[in-house]
């Protein structure tokens, strides 16, 4: 294993053990989950009574799911001892103590992979863990942003400060499009979410900037149990960035968010993310579940909503960013990558649902499978009685390095609507030996052909990325491929 | 003039199947040597083997590359020595920008030569003049490497490539099969222009009129796995008037 692989192994690793340690602190409850638990998680977050009120009710609908093994899902092409919930912790305090007191006390090499991403310093502290001082530049970056923000009368905030001050909104829109009956983690996180973000785009405001968890990392301490609502009303735009490339330490191993967008007439949300978890060592071992439910609904005429992806962590992934296509002439998109090495599996795609008149969509996903990995497209594509002219297309594409890994694609269509157009395209290649010759005769070494053509698979979904999104995702992605095969 | 390479007794087989059953030639620096023969003769095994291609097995002989072992280095490590094939078939690279390609195969090269490696508008400049010596169309740079070119396009971005990489030892793999005749004329004329006292090229070709546009200084023909006849540009026209048949019963 390469030295850059190795110290995602070890630093995560190390994180792992130090999150399954049993030692409590104060602001940590005790494991397991049951009705008091909610209701010390909704006092520890000075929930208002609604809101309490809304976590009940999806425990107690979660309680009945779990009592039904029936209901437990277990469709995914994926494998994994079941989870014991009772052997969970539901609540820290956000912003963990630090690990260190200073950089010069990190790995080495994990600094180096952060330089190689070109991550600030300030920020390099953060995500490893280190002492950071309260006046540092990337707050008062956060507060200066945050003004400009507030000239257009953009809310971005904490989901905690959203139901504390937005209290109307969230009442609004929370589970209006992933309600807490949806599946069953949509259920546990609606009744045990710690935290997440929120953002109000107001009508006819075109979002100046980028906006990213990135801005807000050191107040959100993200919890397993995240929650995103994203609000565009008419004719507003904004592109939303989730997450950082960085190696992030994380002390969690079930995770299952919540993402929400709503795009009213004419509105587009842009929403990216990628998504580096740790996968578990070699042998499978550790490693985050991802189970992740996010979907968005193009609510007015005219309103799109594209969703960009690249997932290269997680011992699992379990995620199908949809849309739904109520709006006449609304727009869905879907663009990902899935990179999976060692042991991991991804079971990921999306549904794009039909409702309005004219409607279209687009589905490009490209799955990498390398060393003993399985990925999985998983897609659905339903055209409603009602959604006349509707269009998809939808083309899957798989890479193999090695012959132990898998790939496999599941397209589901349902069509009501005979004036539907959908088109499907599939391939599955391995990395050519021809290719590879051709390169490696120009000069170019192994890895780095390797390199060159897995990254010229995935050109068609880095250029859907924001560019300095696309920079990281690529340097990413390099470091992920090494190693991973010879 | 100095050798470039000395190919002794080579033997070589694909699953068991020997192909080139000891071939000794010598190129030295400045020389153009063409191979002739027939389909199967092992034209092609010769300059795969050359390049490194794992396909092959070697049996026997010894190649001496400027001093070095050839046939002990990875197929990287050769090109930036500086063996340089064109390929018969050049293989398409999806969503692989030509300008990426030929900036990771350049500073590759002149990494390993102790050169800096050229920046972005060092290495335009640098295609440009190239691509301006072989007629290459400037669009085909913007796109993905081979992707979508006509065979005559990939036969073209060859020896852009070679241009691009200045190569002790050029070998060219039938880069005239499948070329119309003008075509046929830039490329050669490319190839021409690339002739220097420090070079070697090593034409395969299956017919003699690529001859008529890149003279020759030597000429041998390939029958069974082995050269079967040398000599100057004359033997080609022989070859022409009388075709392969007369070596192969001859031999």
């Amino acid at each position: 294993m390469n030295t850059d692989t190795q110290y995602l192994h070890e630093v995560a690793e190390s994180d792992y053990e130090h999150g399954w340690s049993t030692d409590i602190d104060a602001d940590t409850i005790p494991k397991g989950l049951n009705e008091d638990v909610i209701r010390l998680i909704s006092s520890k977050k000075q929930d208002p009574y609604w809101m309490l009120e809304s976590r009940l009710r999806a425990f107690r609908h979660w309680q009945t799911l779990l009592a039904d093994s029936e209901k437990y899902p277990r469709w995914a092409h994926i494998n994994y001892p079941q989870i014991d919930f009772q052997e969970i912790s539901y609540y820290s305090a956000p912003g963990n103590k630090p690990k260190y007191e200073s950089l010069d006390e990190v790995d080495p090499e994990l600094i180096k992979t952060f330089e190689a991403l070109g991550i600030p310093l300030e920020e390099q502290k953060v995500l490893a863990g280190v002492a950071v001082d309260a006046v540092i530049d990337s707050v008062s970056v956060a507060t200066t942003f945050k003004e400009e923000l507030a000239k257009h009368g953009i809310i971005f905030c904490s989901f905690t400060e959203a139901i504390e001050n937005h209290g109307d909104l969230v009442q609004k829109y929370m589970g209006s499009v992933v309600p807490y009956t949806d599946n069953f983690y949509a259920a546990l996180n609606s009744a045990v979410f710690s935290d997440g973000s929120f953002c109000y785009i107001p009508a006819g405001v075109r979002c100046p900037m980028e906006l990213s968890t990135y801005f807000r990392i050191n107040e959100a301490g993200t919890g397993q149990f995240e929650r995103t609502l994203i609000i565009a009303e008419e004719g507003s735009y904004v592109s939303y960035l989730e997450g950082c490339t960085a190696p992030r330490r994380d002390e969690n191993q079930l995770h299952a968010a919540v993402v929400e967008i709503i795009a009213h007439k004419d509105a587009e949300v842009k929403y990216s993310t990628i998504q580096n978890w740790y996968p578990g060592n070699e042998d499978g071992k550790g490693g985050v579940y991802n189970f992740v439910t996010k979907r968005g609904i193009c609510e007015g005429q005219g309103s799109k909503i594209s969703w960009t992806q690249l997932e290269t962590g997680s011992a699992i992934t379990w995620k199908y960013p949809s849309v739904i296509l109520k709006g006449d002439h609304s727009i869905g998109e879907f663009y990902s990558v899935a990179f999976t090495k060692g042991r991991q599996q991804a079971d990921t795609g999306t549904k794009m649902l039909h409702l309005g008149r004219n409607t279209s969509s687009t589905i490009i996903s490209k799955g990498i499978s390398a060393d003993r990995s399985n990925n999985s497209y998983r897609g659905l594509v339903r055209i409603n009685k009602g959604a006349s002219n509707a269009r998809n297309f939808t083309q899957c594409d798989s890479m193999l390095l090695g012959d132990r890994c898998g790939a496999h694609t599941f397209p589901y269509l349902e069509i009501h609507n005979p004036t539907a157009q959908v088109e499907h395209e599939a391939t599955t290649s391995k990395v050519g030996e021809d290719q590879m010759f051709y390169c490696q005769q120009r000069g170019i070494s192994e890895q780095d052909a390797i390199k060159l053509l897995v990254s010229g698979f995935c050109q068609d979904i880095l250029t859907q990325l924001p560019m300095e999104f696309a920079v990281e995702a690529r340097k990413l992605l390099a470091i992920e491929l090494e190693g991973s095969v010879g | 003039m100095k050798p470039i390479i000395e190919i002794k007794g080579l033997k070589a087989s694909v699953e068991g199947m020997p192909i080139l059953k000891g071939v000794d030639l010598t190129i030295n620096s400045g020389e153009v040597h063409a191979i002739m023969g027939p389909n199967g003769s092992g034209k092609s095994t010769l300059a795969s083997v050359l390049a490194g291609n794992e396909d092959y097995e070697i049996e026997d002989g010894t190649v001496d590359y400027l001093g070095h072992d050839l046939l002990e280095m990875d197929v990287d490590e050769r090109a930036r020595e500086g063996v340089f094939l064109a390929f018969q078939y050049p293989v398409e690279l999806p969503g692989v920008s030509t300008m990426n390609f030929l900036k990771q195969a350049v500073n590759s090269v002149r990494e390993h030569r102790g050169q800096e490696p050229l920046g972005a508008a060092a290495l335009l400049r640098l295609a440009k003049d190239k691509a301006a010596l072989i007629e290459l169309d400037a669009r085909l740079k913007q796109r993905s490497v081979n992707q979508g070119f006509s065979g005559g396009e990939k036969k073209r971005n060859e020896i852009f490539q070679l241009a691009m990489l200045e190569p002790t030892l050029a070998i060219l793999d039938e880069t005239d099969s499948g070329l119309d005749i003008d075509a046929l004329r830039s490329v050669s004329h490319g190839v021409n222009q690339l002739r220097n006292p420090d070079r070697g090229f090593l034409i395969i070709t299956h017919y003699q009129r690529l001859l008529n546009y890149i003279e020759p200084d030597f000429v041998h023909v390939m029958a069974g796995g082995r050269l079967v006849r040398s000599g100057g540009r004359d033997l080609a026209v022989e070859l022409e008037e009388h075709g392969y048949d007369w070596i192969q019963t001859d031999h």
